[in-house]
């Protein structure tokens, strides 16, 4: 309990409603939020520097386990930067089979975040369908990689699999499957007298805001800027078509979820035209071992928005630098702005209208000007925990460890 | 052998033995129910006991900020004041174990014990989700408890009685008046729901937000007479509604318990489908829901009756 009868809550680092550990410390006064502290950082796996003293190939792999929802759009941005750096042209046919399972990627994240957005508002049966619905787009994601989540479809130069005619008509049928669903969840959304109550005018984040922030992908989106890389930047088989960008002028929660619904119907049709059009040929062009020096900056449209890979070549089997700008990284900036004076009850929500993925984002930085290093032990470590939450009004230090630390 | 009688109706039937055989079949089916709509398979029969059970035999954890007395009596104090509330609600027949003119307030009165406990234990469980929770359960039971009155007792201006006894026996013998009631029973169904803390009312319990609002500090046998007093409100509820809004009485005593447990179970398929179709509303959004429209239909079916019943005089 704080002064002048506000409350601090701690959304976090453990709780029913994040997926990942992430700190949010809430000051209410009654029951609208007065001011949020948000603390990312739990997740830091050191992958880009993992990335360094491996090679290329070894990196895709772990350039693969970035994110587990979109593995696929990582591994395309480093392809894609790699060949750039090797100066490859990857066959036409490979990169149709990318749009289709870049495409059936985001069917499977917009899937999953709307069941993550029912629950979040209470509405446990839009979790049941949309999961349900998401399980078949995962079985074509293992029919065509062998895998649900980490389909490992890219290599560089191409693919590693052809697709051949029987997947095809499997993609078909299930997509004229989703594409009821998917409407249906339309309907709903635009229908469903509760759901529109708490979406609406919730997590707002106006067109300007979103700018000054640089929210990216459906949040950026749900604000009326038509900003999308298939389009402003086309890369690969999406130069050969055109996509249409969907936008909403709501700016809250509620357009977030039409411009997700809308694109899921978009990538339907995405998925259709590429299968219809598909070229013969290639799946996969030589790639060297050694790349040759250089780096690159290699930008892409992943399910949750702009997704950035900087990749600095330095002539050897091993790359001299990686850096991963995930797309969540980029809607953080404007959270705190999106969730002062909003009631309790929509933080979880707005939260998770962001469709944030924690660990992708999560990065260790730290400048020393005066080149000084300090080594820090568990102890201190553990100390630091404590009095951390001591700050925040919970006395940890109590708590005996079992064995001796 | 009248006082033999007498324990036989309070303890076993119609009393606290079937209320709490009925309250774990109704949790149940609720739940059944609920996964089936939602393309799950839901729990098997022994579920509910299964639970009940596992929750007695686990270690009840008490933290030291909390006050171990309030924890560990409301639950008690909460399943007694629903059991109670039950006996005065027919359940074969028009006639309850006891009634008496006024009976209905009484009902009334012991059905915000739960509410009232559930505030209690939140509170006195000194933890910020749970307080919240307890400051969300009170600000609830202000938006849906006028509203639940007014519509309970509306019916009861017809019929001229305050017993829920009698009011069971007037309208099955004029079960067409009944249908005037209609609007009052709407707005039970869904203050009912809001009694009994389920979604789109669920703001107390939260999942997301306060993780389980009043009960997040509880543990073992208490949590599990909670919960078991959650089940048994949830019948009594519903036994209440269909008494006063579904007066269908046959005079045969099997056929009208067959009657009782059909109307409840039609109650209880609405409440389970209003649960399943909706999703959490804020509180601010309930309130305004009950103020604004319960209210309003309640008081407007109160002014109907008023007229009808000075016309039938």
């Amino acid at each position: 309990m704080a002064d002048d009868n506000k409350v601090i809550i701690p959304i976090g680092p453990q709780h029913p409603s994040l997926d990942e550990p992430a700190s949010f410390t809430v000051t209410l006064s009654g029951e609208r939020v007065d001011n949020v502290v948000i603390g990312i950082g739990y997740n830091h796996r050191g992958l880009e520097k993992a990335c360094e003293s491996r090679t290329y190939v070894q990196d895709l792999y772990i350039v693969e386990r970035v994110c587990g929802i979109c593995s696929h759009s990582h591994t395309s941005a480093f392809c894609m930067g790699v060949e750039q750096l090797a100066g490859v042209t990857v066959p036409d046919r490979a990169e149709y089979i990318r749009a289709i399972v870049a495409e059936l990627e985001r069917l499977h994240s917009h899937l999953l975040w709307l069941g993550v957005a029912g629950h979040e508002i209470g509405f446990d049966t839009l979790f049941m369908y949309t999961w349900r619905d998401r399980e078949k787009v995962l079985d074509l994601l293992a029919a065509i990689g062998g895998n649900r989540i980490n389909y490992s479809v890219n290599t560089f130069g191409g693919v590693r699999r052809d697709l051949d005619e029987s997947i095809f008509a499997k993609i078909t049928a299930t997509l004229n499957e989703l594409e009821k669903q998917i409407n249906y969840y339309l309907e709903l959304a635009q229908t469903e007298l509760t759901l529109k109550a708490r979406l609406s005018g919730i997590g707002c984040l106006s067109k300007e805001d979103a700018l000054k922030f640089g929210a990216t992908g459906p949040v950026l989106r749900a604000a009326g800027v038509a900003q999308d890389i298939r389009t402003a930047e086309p890369y690969g088989a999406y130069k050969n078509f055109e996509v249409n960008v969907i936008t909403h002028t709501a700016a809250d929660v509620f357009g977030r979820t039409a411009v997700r619904i809308l694109e899921m119907l978009e990538s339907i049709r995405i998925i259709r035209h590429c299968i219809k059009e598909m070229p013969e040929g290639a799946i996969l062009a030589k790639v060297p071992r050694r790349i040759p020096e250089g780096e690159v900056i290699v930008r892409m449209e992943a399910p949750r928005g702009e997704n950035i890979h900087y990749i600095r070549s330095n002539g050897t089997d091993k790359p001299d630098r990686i850096r991963v700008r995930a797309p969540s990284e980029a809607n953080w900036h404007g959270m705190q702005h999106m969730l002062k004076g909003e009631y309790l009850a929509d933080v979880p929500i707005s939260i998770a209208a962001i469709d944030p993925c924690y660990s992708c984002t999560d990065r260790a930085i730290t400048v020393n000007s005066d080149g000084t290093r300090k080594v820090t032990d568990w102890q201190s470590i553990r100390k630091y925990g404590i009095d951390w939450y001591k700050k925040r009004g919970l006395d940890m230090a109590d708590i005996r460890l079992e064995r001796g630390v | 052998m009248e006082v033999l009688q007498m324990l036989f109706k309070v303890l076993l039937f119609p009393g606290f033995l079937f209320l709490t055989s009925y309250a774990f079949a109704a949790e149940y089916i609720d739940r059944k129910l609920h996964a089936r709509m939602q393309n799950r398979k839901g729990p098997k029969w022994y579920i509910p006991f299964a639970d009940f059970f596992k929750l007695i035999g686990k270690q009840t954890i008490i933290h030291d900020d909390a006050h171990a007395g309030i924890i560990k009596a409301m639950p008690v104090v909460s399943l007694a004041g629903v059991a109670t509330a039950f006996i005065y609600i027919p359940v074969v027949g028009s006639s309850a174990v006891f009634s008496f003119e006024g009976d209905i307030i009484i009902v009334l009165y012991f059905l915000s014990l739960p509410v009232l406990t559930q505030f209690l234990a939140g509170w006195y469980s000194r933890s910020l989700y749970a307080t919240i929770g307890a400051s969300r359960v009170i600000t609830q039971m202000f938006a849906y408890e006028v509203p639940l009155f007014m519509c309970l007792l509306a019916p009861s201006l017809i019929a001229n009685t305050w017993s829920v006894s009698g009011i069971t026996q007037y309208y099955s013998e004029h079960p067409l008046y009944a249908l005037i009631n209609l609007p009052a029973f709407a707005v039970a169904l869904i203050t009912v729901q809001s009694k009994l803390s389920k979604a789109p009312f669920d703001a107390p319990e939260a999942e997301t937000e306060i993780v389980s609002g009043p009960y997040v500090e509880y543990t073992g046998r208490p949590l599990a007479f909670f919960r078991m007093s959650a089940d048994c409100e949830e019948v009594v509820l519903i036994s209440l509604v269909s008494a006063i809004f579904l007066p269908f009485l046959s005079g045969n005593a099997v056929i009208d318990v067959i009657l009782y447990f059909v109307k409840t179970l039609a109650i209880l398929f609405v409440l389970t489908l209003m649960r399943t179709v909706t999703a959490r509303l804020r509180v601010n959004q309930t309130v305004t829901l009950c103020w604004r429209y319960l209210v309003p239909a309640a008081l407007l079916q109160m002014i109907v009756n008023l007229i009808v019943r000075g016309w039938l005089a």
